[in-house]
């Protein structure tokens, strides 16, 4: 094991700990608060947030740490969002902290695997019919796309970046989708 | 609001508060930010190296996140232990596979509650990988350091939450 993956276990332990016991990764806080009945997880989070926000700050102008700040990408991110939202209302776990659920005993927790195996793949191309077929869903709003923005069509597979263009097409966000 | 009785429960502002001082000691030993999506769909990775490598060798997100254990892979498992320590030493460790709430709506089916959690934690996955993130990554992690993407991430999980919860539960009832 290396030192990485140690701290990672500590990190999890203790958080895994407080997460339990502030009672915020079970099913009935999770959907009261999106029932907007149960206030807990949201207590615990925005606090979490607040002390995590001061702490960062001050270790990035120390020089002691760096952001690492994922980049806002209008339409994927409200899209992707609000369909997460839907699955979450659904499971009434958060699929990271699902885990968690198990470990205080939660078994419907576990369905998170299972699940997880249907969004494993290139999600884009796994939802089109015939990749050999140049007219699917797929290659029409990629070239719809690329024409659109002047660039050129893609080569290769679409794979999770496509999803972006597919979506900022939709929203209009211009924004180098280029990594 | 009511309070139920939960004995071994914390504050959640305390929680929460010393939830913030381990993110900060994260990133400053490791400069991890914390989150646990990925190694998920990793995991899912790692049975399909059994099962079909060809396939994922294709896929390219399994390129770009090979199935390894990581600091993100040991971070997953470690909530499930400090979980379970936390659960069995207060006393509030209970096994079911219906929740309470769940229950009191829909009944004691646990093959209702599992399609459902199963359908959900796919629908809820698929969200996570298109907004590139979960509420630990794009929640916490993204709204600690600021980032637009993460309150406005945060902010979508909330409306969809509220929205499905609302259609399965039904609204205006006060408790």
């Amino acid at each position: 094991m290396t030192g990485d993956m140690m701290y990672g276990l500590v990190t999890g332990i203790l958080f895994g700990f407080l997460l339990q016991k502030g009672r915020v990764i079970r099913y009935d806080k999770q959907i009261g608060a999106l029932r907007l009945i149960d206030m807990t997880i949201v207590k615990f989070m925005l606090t979490a947030i607040v002390v995590g926000m001061i702490g960062t700050y001050a270790l990035v102008d120390l020089g002691l740490a760096k952001l690492s700040i994922k980049p806002m990408i209008v339409g994927a991110i409200v899209i992707g969002g609000l369909i997460f939202g839907v699955g979450w209302g659904l499971f009434g776990y958060c699929p990271g902290t699902s885990l968690g659920a198990v470990g205080e005993g939660r078994l419907d927790g576990l369905w998170e695997w299972p699940a997880c195996w249907l969004a494993r793949g290139d999600l884009r191309r796994d939802l089109s019919p015939d990749e050999s077929d140049g007219a699917h869903m797929g290659k029409f709003w990629q070239n719809y796309i690329a024409a659109n923005l002047g660039r050129k069509p893609l080569v290769g597979y679409p794979s999770d970046r496509d999803w972006e263009y597919i979506l900022i097409s939709m929203v209009g966000e211009k924004r180098s989708v280029a990594d | 609001m009511e309070t139920r009785k939960d004995p071994g429960a914390w504050n959640p502002y305390l929680a929460g508060a010393l939830t913030g001082l381990v993110s900060i000691g994260s990133v400053w030993v490791t400069g991890k930010y914390f989150g646990a999506s990925t190694t998920f769909v990793r995991g899912a990775g790692y049975v399909e190296k059994i099962i079909d490598p060809a396939y994922l060798a294709k896929l390219e997100y399994m390129t770009k996140n090979k199935p390894i254990i990581d600091w993100q892979w040991m971070f997953v498992v470690g909530i499930l232990i400090g979980s379970f320590i936390a659960a069995s030493s207060s006393g509030s460790f209970r096994l079911q596979a219906v929740p309470d709430m769940w229950r009191e709506r829909f009944g004691d089916n646990a093959v209702k509650r599992g399609t459902v959690a199963f359908v959900g934690g796919t629908i809820a996955m698929i969200g996570a990988r298109l907004a590139d993130g979960c509420p630990s990554g794009h929640g916490l992690s993204g709204s600690i350091q600021l980032a637009v993407s993460g309150f406005v991430a945060l902010a979508c999980f909330f409306i969809g939450g509220i929205i499905v919860t609302r259609l399965l539960y039904g609204g205006g009832e006060q408790k």
